[in-house]
């Protein structure tokens, strides 16, 4: 049954006579995936955009303020907030590419917010940020005698608390990526500048950024593409609130989800495709190469 | 012994002016999570950068599944472990049966599944969790592990798929050519040949595997319900639920859950960083 299922997707018509018996190994042996994804890629994205594909869908999302909001939210948090972390890490590759035993063991404890589930460290921040017991306004209150801020109920703050968030997740991961780009440069390169006395900002000109830059670029657009799903560090660090005025696509659409306005969601995630896909194909032209 | 010269020292001074708050913000969420769980209920919320008195009360507390919230404790670490240790299995099984399938057998439209599978990589997976919850409920597979596991196997799959099939690529067509003129047929290839000869690649995956569906809490959280059939972190996210909630048997609760896959990570670091992470963005 396998065999059949998987050779309707291949184009050679006279399937049965053709094939040799490593090939018809290869369709069965490719069948399992074939059906992970007509089952759980193909079919839920398709049945998707068809409860998508009403207009007034579209009209509804327009006239729903938080999804105006949302989508300003998901820009500032790919424009803004990769682009800090991006950077940050650019400048830690550099630190961390440094031959010195501390650093190299402060690199093992670097990785640390990478290696553990993000859902208790990120409740850990939320309780951190708690306007009545949480740590940082008592040591406010301790230093000052003054009441903190109510971290988490003024929206910018909130949602600047999340991209805090999400670049203490995965900063580790993109710094470790620049720091093997980074080592895989000729060391000669920077002892010849050396002699010739360019400092350190020439040096990071002229040679360590033409051999980074293709790599530094794909990094951005990938951790953008994936950062649209990041659903935990708004999720559980402010829920989407205070008034609903943090959420990210990712969390407006598993909002309507939950409020059983399924054509809602899905036309949001739609929304998203014409900034989504043009990434996407980029990607895919780079790794199937 | 020779003094380090002025330069070397401010060198030093520079690097350690970075070094320092890098570990400051690193460490700042773990610590607070753990002073915590090392905190007794009247200490928690003082503030204090440790606690008077430490004490593993509260471990113990979470191990005997002494409080409302936690009277489902360690079902749910074992839905976690079950569930991450299925994810791995299915996906090792399916992810090398397609790699072997695309790379070595050189399978007709091997290179369309393999471009749809990265598509699939690419999509946002909080994207498709909303399509894909509506179709496991039209399977009837709600609130079954099942759900869970497949869906985590589609989201762990295409990414395996690639790693190994890159991995595979390099191996040279030699061997198979030689094994097949011994007489060994295609299943022995794979069993015998290649299976061992991906060794490497294959832990890899499997750890990846693992831990995704260990720290995943989205899908989780949409498609499992009941207090018996959750995992870990969705019992995490519902302590939130309520404005009692003892965080203090949170912090503690969530410290233990995030004590394997660290421990993981470490472990297969070699394999994590070398054969994964380099390989995902490639120039």
């Amino acid at each position: 049954m396998a065999i059949t299922l998987s050779a309707s997707d291949v184009p050679s018509p006279p399937l049965s006579a053709r094939l040799s018996p490593p090939q018809i190994w290869g369709i069965a042996l490719l069948a399992p995936y074939l059906l992970v994804f007509l089952a759980f890629v193909v079919y839920p994205v398709g049945y998707g955009l068809w409860l998508a594909r009403h207009p007034s869908s579209y009209v509804a999302l327009y006239n729903d303020p938080i999804f105006a909001r949302a989508a300003v939210n998901t820009l500032i948090f790919l424009v803004i907030g990769i682009n800090i972390k991006m950077l940050i890490a650019l400048f830690l590759s550099g630190f961390f590419a440094q031959q010195r035993p501390w650093i190299r063991w402060l690199s093992v404890i670097f990785i640390l917010p990478w290696a553990v589930p993000s859902i208790p460290t990120i409740l850990s921040v939320r309780f951190m940020l708690n306007p009545e017991w949480g740590v940082v306004n008592q040591l406010i209150f301790k230093f000052t005698g003054d009441d903190g801020p109510n971290w988490l109920n003024d929206p910018a703050v909130a949602l600047a608390m999340a991209i805090g968030v999400h670049i203490w997740k995965s900063l580790p991961f993109w710094t470790l990526i620049l720091l093997t780009g980074r080592l895989a440069i000729p060391h000669d390169l920077y002892e010849a500048s050396d002699v010739d006395g360019a400092n350190w900002w020439q040096k990071f000109r002229y040679i360590t950024w033409p051999s980074m830059q293709t790599l530094y670029i794909t990094c951005t657009l990938l951790s953008m593409i994936w950062t649209l799903g990041d659903f935990n560090s708004v999720y559980l660090l402010t829920g989407g609130g205070p008034a609903d005025l943090t959420h990210v696509l990712s969390t407006l659409g598993i909002r309507y989800l939950r409020l059983d306005q399924l054509s809602l969601a899905m036309a949001s995630i739609v929304c998203a495709m014409p900034f989504v896909l043009p990434l996407v194909y980029y990607m895919m032209k780079r790794l199937s190469r | 012994m020779k003094l380090p010269t002025l330069r070397e020292v401010g060198t030093e001074a520079k690097l350690l002016l970075i070094g320092i708050p890098v570990f400051i913000w690193t460490m700042i969420p773990i610590y607070h999570m753990f002073v915590f769980a090392i905190s007794p209920k009247e200490d928690a919320f003082t503030g204090k950068l440790w606690p008077t008195h430490p004490t593993l009360h509260n471990f113990s507390i979470v191990f005997h599944q002494q409080h409302y919230f936690l009277r489902d404790f360690w079902i749910q670490f074992w839905n976690s472990a079950v569930i991450a240790l299925a994810v791995g299995a299915l996906t090792l099984f399916v992810a090398t049966a397609a790699a072997f399938s695309i790379s070595r057998l050189r399978v007709p439209g091997g290179r369309v599944v393999m471009n749809m599978a990265l598509f699939t990589y690419f999509i946002p997976a909080a994207f498709l969790a909303v399509p894909m919850y509506r179709t496991m409920g039209t399977y009837g597979l709600l609130n079954n592990h099942w759900s869970l596991i497949l869906a985590m196997v589609t989201i762990a799959a295409p990414y395996a798929i690639w790693v190994l099939k890159q991995a595979s690529d390099k191996l040279p067509v030699e061997l198979d050519e030689a094994a097949t003129m011994d007489g060994a047929t295609t299943l022995q290839l794979f069993r015998l040949v290649y299976v061992p000869l991906m060794m490497p690649s294959l832990v890899a995956v499997g750890t990846y595997a693992i831990l995704l569906a260990w720290n995943e809490y989205l899908y989780a959280f949409l498609l499992l319900s009941k207090d018996t059939d959750i995992t870990l972190p969705v019992a995490l996210g519902n302590f939130l639920a309520a404005d009692d909630s003892p965080w203090e048997l949170l912090m503690t609760t969530g410290f233990i859950y995030a004590l394997p896959p660290a421990a993981v990570y470490y472990a297969f670091k070699r394999y994590m960083v070398g054969g994964l992470t380099a390989g995902a963005v490639k120039s």
